[in-house]
């Protein structure tokens, strides 16, 4: 369920009895209903599923996420060495990409 | 011979009211009663017999095939057929145009009926020579719009560099055309040399695309009624003969051309593979979509392959002129794009397949009937 | 796209896989609850890219997959009246009822019509007052904000030619059903991220809590769903079982406040039938009685409906995850994504569908050759 795709919020119309807004994403410009985001201003990110944003997107999460992401590897090897005590012959512990079952 | 559009557009309002008797969802229907799955799809036409998809494929392997047999050449179809005439070899086709709206971003019927046929030709290694025009146009059509689409289609002709030498025009009841029906046929000269076919592919060729993908359909779409959405991309819509003029000159021995127009990138490749027996594996990363093709596509949950294109092409060439064919595809402006997207492959036969992003292979699939937006 | 290229990362994904690979120590069996999140993980391969043990088993996700079958065919019988125009979204229209699809009903004449959004059904019934306009609500409780919306308007613009038939179904009681189930497998979830957007997550608390089970609430790109995969997994290998968000940029604990009031001024929870499973009590919404005059099961007199489910669809195991497509007889056989048997074919985010996609379990190509002419001896 739930095609909910984010776009900048680039203009917004308030004459009508919902508050409409046009939303860019990623050049693709399309209406959507701001009625259950009345916080959201110009130039905010929300999701939006069959014309009705759902939710503002919160760029400081989405930034800290691809941040813990990039951390990873590092974390892993810092574990890795660590949990081995001192045997100092640890090695990185990526294994190479897994060979996929049924890969064709 | 092949249909650009489907028979029934499943944005369509309708202009007359429906018969009610017809539309009892319980009504008897012959095919229902003798098969087990009880949907009458098979009954009738579907507008997905129309997309360019498996049920198109279906419609012409289980329906018009058969029907035509005595009187057609048998052998795998392509865009335009190959005829002997006093030594030469004469490329010849026909398409039929309904695209509603008949003016979209990048366009207008006029322009796709000259461009599809000159690159149906152009599909089969052939120079265009002449075209012909029908008309099938819709009682009410205001003059004005006939009047554009013919110029459109004049225009078109003079950048193509064919002639339009004869046609017809019938006028129809309201409703019964949506607007205007368009009809090319043209013939063409096939250069000495070349010898391009769906069947021709071999393992270990290289699959080379000619640029970006998803524009035409993206832009139709954009002004349906029921989606409209304001997009910066218009149709791709241009002739092609240039390009594979180019493509020959660097390699006469090309084994496919193909311009993946309904269906999308996927079915092309995919009639191809089964033509010719073999796999395809492509990558997806090397698939050019421009951002606003992918943005309309995450929008409408539709698949960027699935999309059609009006001025883009795909040659299978042998891997060692790869190089060369992409110099000289880059050498002019409708190949400017030009990348190497995959491999023909021994594997899988009649299949294509994707690596992904995380690395596995995922087969990419024929479209099946009319693309449809999703909101799950 | 921003915001959702780059939870596309090839770079990161593999760091994910890797990742996930590590932490893992004994089989898992995961569930994820949501349609979208079962595309993209079979159609990026993810579930073949994790460790042997683990295992990915698709939940009841798809709201299509679900609609009842006398939903469907009460769609059709309404959709064939000719003083009907049938809006629905896009999605809807090749789900096989008992006898046919609204899709050939649309080719038989009938004034059926895909909208993008709720609002264009509503601005269609303000455009033809002459017709009776009839919206098809389905979704889980993503689309019910959208839905209410819908409605609300009709009633404060005062038509009386608007009504709808809902089919709304909620992910909580159905996570509850399988869990009490007693072949369940399940160990963690992945909630859908749309769901809780709109929902947020508390009413999974005390399911977390109750059955001892981690609950991830993830979003739909590669990334998200590694990692949303990768925090079950560590939740369940330290012996944890608790709610956690990984789909953190669009959710929040409380969910869209304005949204739910919205929702429930328009809907109370009540009973649904689920295809293919059945009744799950307070797994639906129904309109309030202040809004019942806009519900089309009431204003069309559909007559009785003997619904047929085909004999051969085992679309109820495969939605309770008991079942794989590559366990249906009739699956890439009889039914296929044109000839669907039953909706998990023919839904976009069905797992056969996404199976039959991804070519799982099929021994010969699903390309159809190309038009081959009858050739005739000569």
């Amino acid at each position: 369920m739930c095609l909910g795709i984010p776009g900048k919020v680039v203009e917004i119309r308030d004459d009508g009895p919902l508050r409409m807004a046009r939303v860019d994403f990623g050049g693709v410009r399309k209406e959507a209903c701001l009625a259950y985001v009345p916080e959201v201003v110009l130039g905010d990110y929300v999701i939006v599923h069959v014309g009705f944003a759902i939710s503002q997107l919160d760029e400081e999460e989405a930034m800290k996420t691809l941040e813990m992401l990039r951390a990873i590897d590092a974390e892993g090897v810092a574990m890795e060495l660590g949990s081995m005590g001192d045997d100092s012959t640890a090695g990185p512990p990526a294994a190479p990409p897994p060979q996929l079952p049924g890969a064709v | 011979m092949s249909e650009r559009r489907p028979m029934v557009d499943p944005f369509a309002v309708p202009a007359a009211g429906p018969d009610s008797a017809a539309l009892d969802p319980a009504a008897a229907d012959p095919s229902a009663l003798a098969c087990p799955a009880p949907i009458p799809e098979r009954a009738r036409v579907l507008l997905g017999h129309g997309s360019g998809g498996q049920l198109s494929a279906a419609l012409m392997r289980e329906v018009i095939g058969p029907a035509l047999a005595a009187a057609a050449p048998g052998g795998p179809l392509n865009d335009a057929a190959v005829v002997e005439v006093a030594g030469q070899r004469l490329a010849f086709t026909t398409d039929s145009f309904v695209v509603s709206p008949l003016e979209f971003p990048g366009g207008d019927i006029g322009e796709l009926a000259v461009n599809g046929t000159v690159n149906d030709l152009a599909m089969m290694g052939a120079q265009p020579v002449a075209l012909s025009l029908a008309y099938v146009i819709e009682e009410g059509l205001p003059i004005e719009d006939l009047r554009k689409v013919t110029e459109s289609v004049a225009r078109a002709a003079g950048r193509a560099g064919v002639q339009i030498v004869t046609g017809d025009t019938k006028v129809v009841g309201r409703g019964a055309a949506d607007g205007i029906f368009v009809n090319t046929a043209g013939i063409g000269l096939v250069a000495p040399g070349v010898s391009v076919g769906a069947d021709r592919a071999a393992v270990g060729d290289a699959v080379i695309l000619s640029g970006a993908i998803g524009l035409h359909g993206i832009a139709i779409m954009s002004v349906r009624e029921g989606l409209d959405f304001e997009v910066e991309i218009a149709s791709d819509t241009q002739p092609l003969h240039g390009l594979v003029a180019a493509i020959v000159a660097a390699c006469p021995e090309v084994r496919v051309l193909r311009d993946p127009t309904r269906g999308g990138l996927a079915s092309a490749l995919n009639e191809i593979a089964a033509a010719s027996g073999v796999g395809i594996e492509l990558r997806e990363e090397t698939i050019p979509i421009p951002g606003p093709v992918h943005a309309a596509c995450e929008m409408l949950g539709l698949d960027p392959l699935h999309v059609a294109n009006e001025g883009k092409l795909v040659a299978i060439v042998p891997a060692s002129s790869a190089e060369a064919v992409l110099a000289a595809m880059r050498a002019v402006p409708e190949g400017a794009g030009a990348v190497e997207i995959g491999r023909v492959v021994a594997d899988h036969p009649a299949m294509v397949t994707m690596r992904t992003i995380v690395g596995s292979q995922r087969v990419v699939d024929m479209l099946v009937g009319e693309q449809l937006p999703r909101i799950c | 796209m921003k915001y959702i290229d780059e939870y596309r990362n090839v770079e990161l994904a593999r760091k994910l896989v890797d990742e996930i690979h590590r932490v893992t120590t004994r089989p898992w069996a995961l569930m994820e609850v949501c349609g979208g999140q079962t595309h993209t993980l079979v159609k990026q391969g993810i579930d073949e890219a994790l460790p042997a043990g683990v295992r990915m088993i698709h939940g009841p996700g798809c709201p299509v997959c679900v609609t009842p079958l006398e939903q469907i065919d009460k769609a059709l019988a309404i959709a064939a009246r000719p003083d009907v125009i049938f809006t629905s979204y896009g999605d809807m229209l090749r789900v096989p009822g008992s006898t046919t699809d609204l899709l050939s009903l649309k080719a038989r004449g009938a004034d059926v019509r895909i909208v993008y959004s709720p609002l264009d059904a509503v601005r269609i019934a303000v455009a033809n007052p002459d017709r009776q306009v009839v919206f098809f609500a389905i979704g889980f409780e993503t689309t019910a904000p959208a839905n209410a919306m819908a409605v609300w308007q009709a009633a404060r613009l005062g038509l009386d030619n608007f009504s709808v038939l809902v089919s709304h179904v909620l992910v909580p009681p159905a996570m509850r059903a399988i869990l009490e189930s007693p072949t369940n497998q399940v160990q963690a979830f992945l909630a859908a991220g749309h769901v809780c957007a709109v929902m947020g997550w508390t009413e999974y608390e005390p399911i977390a809590a109750r059955y001892h089970v981690p609950i991830v609430v993830t979003g739909f790109e590669p990334l998200d769903l590694l990692e949303g995969i990768l925090m079950a997994i560590r939740q369940l290998e330290e012996g944890r079982a608790v709610v956690e968000n990984q789909y953190a940029r669009a959710v929040k604990r409380e969910g869209n406040r304005q949204a739910q009031e919205t929702v429930f001024r328009v809907f109370d929870v009540g009973d649904r039938k689920w295809r293919g499973i059945g009744m799950i009590a307070s797994s639906g919404y129904h309109l309030r009685p202040e809004f019942a005059r806009f519900d089309a099961e009431t204003r069309f007199d559909v007559g009785t409906i003997t619904t047929a489910e085909h004999p051969a669809c085992i679309a109820g195991e495969i939605l309770q995850g008991t079942k794989t497509p590559l366990d249906c007889t009739a699956y890439g056989v009889l039914c296929s994504p044109r000839k669907p048997l039953g909706a998990p074919m023919v839904s976009s985010e069905g797992v056969c569908s996404a199976y039959h996609a991804a070519g799982r379990g099929l021994a010969a190509p699903t390309a159809v050759p190309l038009y081959e002419l009858t050739r005739r001896e000569p």
